[in-house]
């Protein structure tokens, strides 16, 4: 049925987009945290627009699209983040370009595509998805024209996006050759109904997809452009890269995965553990190295995929009740991890706008020149580290122990072994902060008023999602049981 | 099951978290203010703790003061109290909280005279002593371990900051190797509430599910251990105790005196909450290792406590050989050696409390730790001699001070048990006589050396201190039968436990 009901948040998202870009070409000469504040009343509107929604029942889009709570969630998530980075960029874009429509029009647009990918019930329509988000993406990572760090970083993420998108197509056409159609039950109810085993073309396309998949969400081994696109990128978009995207490649992994691929768990539950395991450990270990905040976080959000994974291998391995409570836990996971990356970059933007340092040695001595952004930093550190009272102490535990099944607790104890490596290097950036003294000549400052409130704000939700989840564990909740009702193919699943 | 008395719980749960919160929004030159007020918390505390004690009723439920809030629960995986903020004490955990009480107002004290930075100590200081009730207190597996990594995280910058020699370097040990410990814990967690099936945290029900069979023999044999070495870390188990020699002697004198004192019985306390209570079966099977491991502990402290020249290095491996008491006696699984495995906790906590005290005070002026530097300092600081004497007796095990209370239940209960241990044991107390024999002779006796004919002795805050550490000693030497009387109907009903 064509409901064009179903998605009004997404054309508030989209002509806020076209407004913007227009008001920049009208009037090339307004000031460009103007555009900022517009763009976050634009994602606003669209988050407010998206909470009638919530409990709606599913709404179907031709079978392409599906409106229903879990597409709600993804939007409530995606219209925030968006809202949060506008904020951010405010100053940093204003101090940095001459034209910043395109910044922000690409922002809502590659917010759009997140939703997408999040409603997508078919895999077409999932690869253009998840391709609006990549290539908004693109632009946005170099979006410094004049910047080589930026060049590079988006040079490296076109190219390596490009080739992962082929593996992606490449994967969809064999599974369409196998079953017969691109929609994820018709796929479920082929694979089901198949006689006599699996054979290799459903295999290599399940893997091909998985790869692609992988590129997108940074998974090792094909996080290699993230480092590089994470450090060349402008700071709010590292932001970005870091949440939406991941969090819009775990939303099209969890809808594909559950309902249509899950029949055919045991092809591809080990290899999904693997790359958790794999994934985790490299980015914590590659972490220990850095000395640039960026690249530290890039590799950290690699770490953080890790454990998302587990969740994914997690749904593999279990029955039908454990993957719908790994899946929400999961969800849960992605509320906190974002929630902290965003106050993380937050408080550095802050730092940046004062210093342009993003060197973990330039946060030397910030608990004396800033002790309010040191805080916060270090809040969303111990954050990722699993530490309580802040959100991952809560939402980590909850998520593995949501995983936790018979055939997966090594990769459990792994993850949790990794939680622990990674508080070393989240140490080592808190000791710079915490332990020396400030440089010659810096003295204390105040953030501007924006980002701290922003910051005041985000280390509030850290704190909340930490130490009471229920309310954001019940909307997760929601959510995941929208998934599995959904795709009844939980109960296809092959012994 | 009185609800009301859990609002004490509650309130001392609460209260220096409040504490820490407040502190945030005194400005950091005002330091009379935050000290003053951090001295109010510690008395306020200290009174609450003795009333948990006190109230504790000896013929009563094992379980007291309980009290329960829904947490999360009927979500996702969770079911109907899946976690709760579910509080109570036993025994064991009424005795800790008043060494908890005790040492955590003793160090307010002590930590007075700190300039650098004074509110930001007194936070973390609030955080770490809110984590420590929170251990105790906590009959949800959720919450325990919350409070647990609550109480170790914080140390990593009280050490790093406001620590002395090598603070770094024994900060990140100390804090890599405790929280390196705690991934065990959480790897147990995972296992435990996974085999029981419940959906559940809460810790009495997981205790039903060990002991009735529902998590089965085999698995507890493979989930003990992570438990036991996860906690035993943080108890100075040999051989991972290596954090604690240096931990010490970088640590900050009241920092030291909480975490010697306090925190490494948390560790042992955990063995008992999760490894004894949960897990009977995997308990009784490994429990042999862990008497050996305790035994090398025993002896291997008091051998390195022996040869050092380090006051701090001294009782810092003192503490290691003295938590390998406790560890022996836990492992008895004997009425009496189980009983003096907690009475060790709670002698050896303000014991050791007080010697990094005087450690402390002694080093405040002198700026150096060395035995052999010091001489006939009894002519000028006859206080701190008097006091350190105390302590020493205790630690050595000399009737009539509470380490002797302790010390005798262990070996009684080691000699009912494995005879042979209980003989080693005896063996590490004589050593003990020995370097604390030693350091009398050197540093308080002989002729004065006259580079410290002006060092001053205790200050009234430290006498406060300190007398409260020798009151609690003489209260558990002399007078032992409200401490073994509230520990008895506890132990007796932990399971696997032999009378």
């Amino acid at each position: 049925m064509r409901d064009f009901t179903l998605f009004i948040p997404e054309y508030i998202a989209i002509a806020g987009a076209i407004a913007i870009l227009a008001t920049e070409l009208i009037w090339p000469k307004i000031r460009k945290d103007y555009l900022a504040y517009a763009t976050a009343a634009g994602a606003l509107g669209w988050l407010v627009a998206a909470i009638p929604y919530i409990g709606d029942t599913a709404g179907d889009f031709e079978g392409v699209l599906l409106a229903d709570d879990f597409t709600t969630y993804f939007r409530i998530l995606a219209a925030g983040i968006v809202m949060a980075i506008a904020l951010i960029s405010a100053h940093y874009m204003r101090d940095r370009t001459s034209t910043a429509g395109e910044y922000y029009g690409l922002l809502l647009v590659a917010g759009t595509g997140m939703v997408l990918m999040a409603a997508s019930r078919e895999l077409l329509t999932a690869y253009i998805s998840l391709e609006l988000l990549s290539f908004s993406l693109y632009i946005l990572v170099g979006y410094f024209k004049r910047d080589r760090l930026s060049n590079e970083a988006s040079l490296k993420y076109i190219l390596l996006g490009a080739f992962s998108s082929a593996m992606l197509l490449y994967g969809i056409s064999l599974i369409y050759g196998v079953t017969g159609t691109t929609s994820y039950e018709g796929i479920a109810e082929a694979l089901a109904a198949r006689e006599g085993g699996t054979d290799a073309a459903t295999v290599v396309g399940i893997m091909l997809i998985v790869a692609g998949v992988g590129f997108k969400v940074s998974a090792a081994p094909f996080h290699m452009w993230a480092p590089d696109a994470y450090q060349g990128a402008p700071l709010p978009i590292t932001a970005f890269l870091s949440t939406a995207s991941k969090a819009a490649g775990f939303a099209l992994i969890l809808r594909l995965f559950t309902g249509a691929l899950v029949v055919d768990a045991v092809e591809w539950r080990a290899v999904i553990a693997a790359l958790a395991a794999i994934t985790m450990t490299a980015g914590n270990l590659l972490a220990i190295q850095q000395s640039n905040l960026k690249r530290l976080v890039a590799y950290s959000s690699i770490g953080q995929v890790g454990y998302m994974l587990v969740a994914i291998a997690a749904i593999g391995y279990g029955d039908a009740a454990t993957a719908e409570s790994a899946s929400s836990a999961l969800l849960l996971h992605i509320v906190g991890y974002t929630v902290s990356t965003l106050a993380l970059f937050t408080a550095l933007t802050a730092h940046y706008n004062r210093t342009g340092d993003d060197t973990i040695a330039g946060l030397r001595g910030l608990a004396e020149t800033q002790p309010f952004l040191a805080l916060v930093i270090t809040a969303s550190l111990f954050s990722f580290a699993g530490l309580p009272f802040f959100a991952g102490f809560a939402t980590k535990l909850l998520l593995f122990q949501a995983s936790t099944t018979d055939g997966l607790l090594w990769l459990v104890g792994l993850a949790a072994a990794n939680s622990f490596v990674s508080l070393y290097y989240y140490l080592m950036v808190m000791r710079q902060m915490y332990l020396f003294d400030p440089p010659e000549g810096q003295t204390r400052f105040r953030p501007a008023p924006l980002l701290g409130a922003l910051a005041g704000l985000l280390l509030l939700g850290v704190l909340f999602i930490g130490v009471y989840p229920q309310p954001a564990f019940e909307a997760t909740d929601r959510a995941a049981s929208a998934l599995f009702e959904v795709s009844a193919s939980g109960l296809l699943r092959l012994p | 099951m009185d609800t009301a008395q859990g609002y004490v719980l509650v309130t001392a749960l609460a209260l220096p978290l409040l504490a820490a919160g407040a502190l945030l929004f005194v400005p950091g030159s005002q330091k009379m203010v935050a000290r003053y007020f951090s001295a109010v918390i510690g008395a306020i505390l200290l009174g609450l703790s003795v009333y948990v004690f006190l109230a504790y009723q000896a013929a009563g439920d094992v379980l007291q003061m309980q009290l329960r809030w829904a947490w999360i629960e009927n979500v996702g995986f969770l079911g109907e109290n899946g976690i709760s903020l579910h509080l109570g004490v036993d025994g064991i955990s009424a005795l800790l909280t008043l060494l908890t009480g005790v040492v955590a107002f003793a160090g307010t004290l002590i930590a007075w005279k700190l300039e650098y930075r004074a509110k930001d100590f007194f936070i973390l200081f609030w955080i770490l002593i809110a984590g420590v009730y929170g251990t105790f207190f906590a009959l949800d597996l959720f919450f325990f371990f919350f409070f647990y990594e609550l109480a170790v995280v914080p140390l990593y910058m009280l050490i790093g900051i406001w620590g002395s020699t090598r603070k770094e370097y024994g900060a990140m040990k100390l804090t890599l190797m405790l929280v390196g410990g705690s991934v065990g814990i959480w790897i147990g967690i995972f296992a435990v509430v996974h085999e029981a099936g419940l959906g559940t945290f809460d810790l009495p029900t997981l205790w039903e599910a060990g002991q009735n069979g529902l998590i089965s023999a085999e698995t507890q044999k493979i989930i003990f251990p992570f438990f036991a070495v996860g906690c035993g870390v943080l108890a100075g188990l040999w051989p991972l105790h290596t954090w604690s020699p240096d931990g010490h002697m970088s640590a900050p004198t009241s920092v030291s005196m909480v975490h010697a004192g306090v925190l490494m019985k948390l560790g042992a306390f955990g063995i008992i909450r999760l490894g004894i209570q949960i897990l009977p079966e995997g308990a009784e099977f490994w429990m042999p290792a862990l008497l050996v491991l305790g035994t090398i502990g025993a002896l291997y402290g008091a051998i390195a406590a022996l040869t050092q020249r380090d006051f701090k290095l001294i009782s810092g491996y003192s503490s290691v050989s003295h938590m390998g008491y406790v560890l022996i006696g836990l492992a008895t699984l004997h009425e009496v050696g189980v009983s003096g495995a907690a009475l060790q906790m709670f002698s050896h906590g303000v014991m050791t409390a007080l010697v990094f005290l005087l450690i402390g005070a002694l080093y405040d002026q002198a700026h150096t730790r060395d035995l052999s530097d010091f001489g006939g300092v009894a002519k000028v600081m006859p206080l701190w001699v008097i006091a350190y004497v105390m302590a020493g007796l205790a630690n050595v095990g000399l009737p009539g001070l509470s380490g002797f209370t302790a010390e005798f239940h262990i070996f009684v209960g080691a000699f009912k048990t494995y005879p042979v241990f209980g003989g080693l044991a005896i063996l590490a107390a004589a050593i003990a006589a020995a370097y604390m024999l030693r350091m009398f002779g050197v540093v308080f006796f002989g002729p004065l050396n006259p580079r410290w004919k002006d060092l001053k002795d205790l200050s009234p805050l430290e006498t406060i201190s300190a007398a409260l550490l020798i009151l609690s000693m003489l209260a558990m030497g002399l007078w032992w039968s409200p401490f073994t009387d509230r520990l008895a109907n506890t132990v007796t009903s932990l399971p696997g436990v032999i009378s």
